[in-house]
């Protein structure tokens, strides 16, 4: 099976009205499959539920990008009307007299958004790629972020019940990938792409480097192959 | 007018409750500033939620890498020894009890040791980030702040207005002018900036505080 695409646009060409997208990133630059991105937004799709752990912060204000350079992130998506409803734990800009595109959008009521804590998140994400429909964690419990949801004791503390998350289609960024789809990241750029390419339908990574199996160091491998739906090469 | 230790001075006091070993996690702002003022000879490995432990100097001009940030998104230099690990990772490590201390900025503190953090309601909308996380795993929460808010209100409170972070989660206070420890029977003034009484303190907060047998003036 080909996993290797010769396009950004062809990558994502089939992603269809409506889809759950899950896009990596911590904030910055790093992990932010930028041409991807580019390439949905290009496309069109709309009503897209975007799961992510920020709504843009290194198109808003260089958050992790490196100095003299312009950052593409999920902030374009929201900004060209493609997306209904963001799932994320640091959705609008630190600073109140810095608004961002979803703020702006969210006070108009053109899009939904769910507040989730960033380990609640990443938790969500792990457990839809490992067949673990729900769990129970203390993050959150006696806040309103809790409110509505299931409450058991276990040892004498409270936790609450959690669902997972899955999507239709993850956009990755990770920095090599060999032919057969397994996957080496760099530094702090595993971030959300290294669980969210297990809990996708489809997981499209743009990557720096495509090379043959073998080049990357087998116990250098990250994320291996099965997880892995399409490469594209920057 | 009494004088309010400057942000350094309540990032050197946090950085004293830091022992050799531990595993911290600084939030943003003041705690940020705590790293560089920890006492000779104390080895102490930090957590990043953006999936970094054992980071050390932020990065020269010139050398920045946006492969390798903290969750301030500032650039980091690399390290001997750093690892990097994913989202859920990163996260395993805080729920599951593996981080000793983290220190956290505040919008309120509580009596009972009630944190609020993340959501001003002013604005309706809000970031909670790694916050709540962190103030439910981390073994010990220090929150390090301004004693009052901008308006001249009370940070320290006797129950916390804003939406919650956590409840009863917070064990030590160190603010401008005090150090105030969470006990079973309430707030314990510890300490107190340079001239600083009990009554000067306990003018700018809101519930009762308790004088410690040995409140003394705050020891850096």
């Amino acid at each position: 099976m080909e996993k290797v695409f010769s396009s950004f646009d062809e990558a994502v060409s089939d992603i269809f009205d409506g889809a759950v997208i899950m896009v990596s990133g911590f904030g910055g630059t790093g992990g932010t499959a930028q041409n991807l991105i580019v390439a949905l937004r290009d496309h069109g799709a709309s009503n897209l539920t975007i799961i992510s752990n920020t709504a843009g912060l290194a198109s808003l204000m260089g958050f992790g990008t490196l100095p003299g350079h312009t950052a593409v992130d999920c902030g374009i998506l929201i900004d060209n009307d493609q997306v209904g409803k963001l799932i994320a734990s640091y959705p609008v800009s630190p600073s109140p007299s810095r608004i961002n595109s979803f703020e702006t959008h969210f006070r108009k009521g053109k899009i939904a958004l769910e507040l989730v804590p960033q380990g609640t998140l990443a938790e969500r994400i792990r457990a839809g790629g490992a067949g673990i429909p729900a769990f129970f964690t203390p993050t959150g419990v006696g806040t309103e972020l809790s409110e509505g949801k299931e409450v058991r004791e276990f040892d004498g503390r409270s936790y609450i019940m959690e669902t997972a998350l899955k999507a239709d289609f993850a956009l990755i960024k990770a920095h090599k990938a060999d032919t057969l789809g397994n996957l080496s990241y760099r530094g702090t750029s595993q971030n959300f792409g290294a669980v969210m390419v297990r809990s996708s339908g489809i997981s499209i990574v743009e990557v720096d480097e495509i090379v043959s199996p073998g080049e990357i160091e087998s116990h250098l491998i990250n994320t291996p192959a099965l997880f892995v739906d399409r490469i594209v090469e920057r | 007018m009494l004088d309010r230790l400057p942000r350094e001075v309540i990032a050197m006091r946090v950085a004293r409750e830091l022992k050799d070993g531990d595993i911290v996690n600084l939030g943003l702002g003041i705690p940020s500033l705590c790293s560089q003022y920890v006492p000779e000879g104390r080895t102490i490995l930090y957590h990043s939620e953006s999936g970094v432990l054992n980071y050390g100097p932020m990065a020269e001009q010139g050398e920045e890498d946006d492969d390798l940030i903290n969750a301030s998104g500032q650039f980091l230099e690399p390290t001997p020894g750093m690892s990097f690990f994913h989202s859920a990772d990163a996260f395993g490590m805080i729920r599951g009890g593996h981080i000793d201390v983290t220190v956290l900025g505040a919008l309120q503190v509580s009596e009972k040791g009630d944190l609020s953090n993340w959501m001003l309601p002013s604005r309706g909308i809000g970031n909670v980030g790694g916050a709540m996380d962190l103030a439910v795993g981390a073994k010990r929460v220090i929150v390090a702040m301004e004693h009052k808010g901008r308006e001249g209100e009370p940070k320290v409170v006797s129950e916390c207005t804003f939406p919650l972070t956590s409840p009863t989660c917070v064990s030590l206070i160190v603010t401008d002018i005090a150090v105030i420890s969470v006990g079973q029977k309430g707030l314990i003034l510890k300490e107190t900036a340079p001239g600083w009484g009990l009554e000067d303190v306990q003018k700018e907060t809101e519930p009762e505080l308790i004088p410690a047998d040995d409140l003394k003036e705050i020891e850096l």
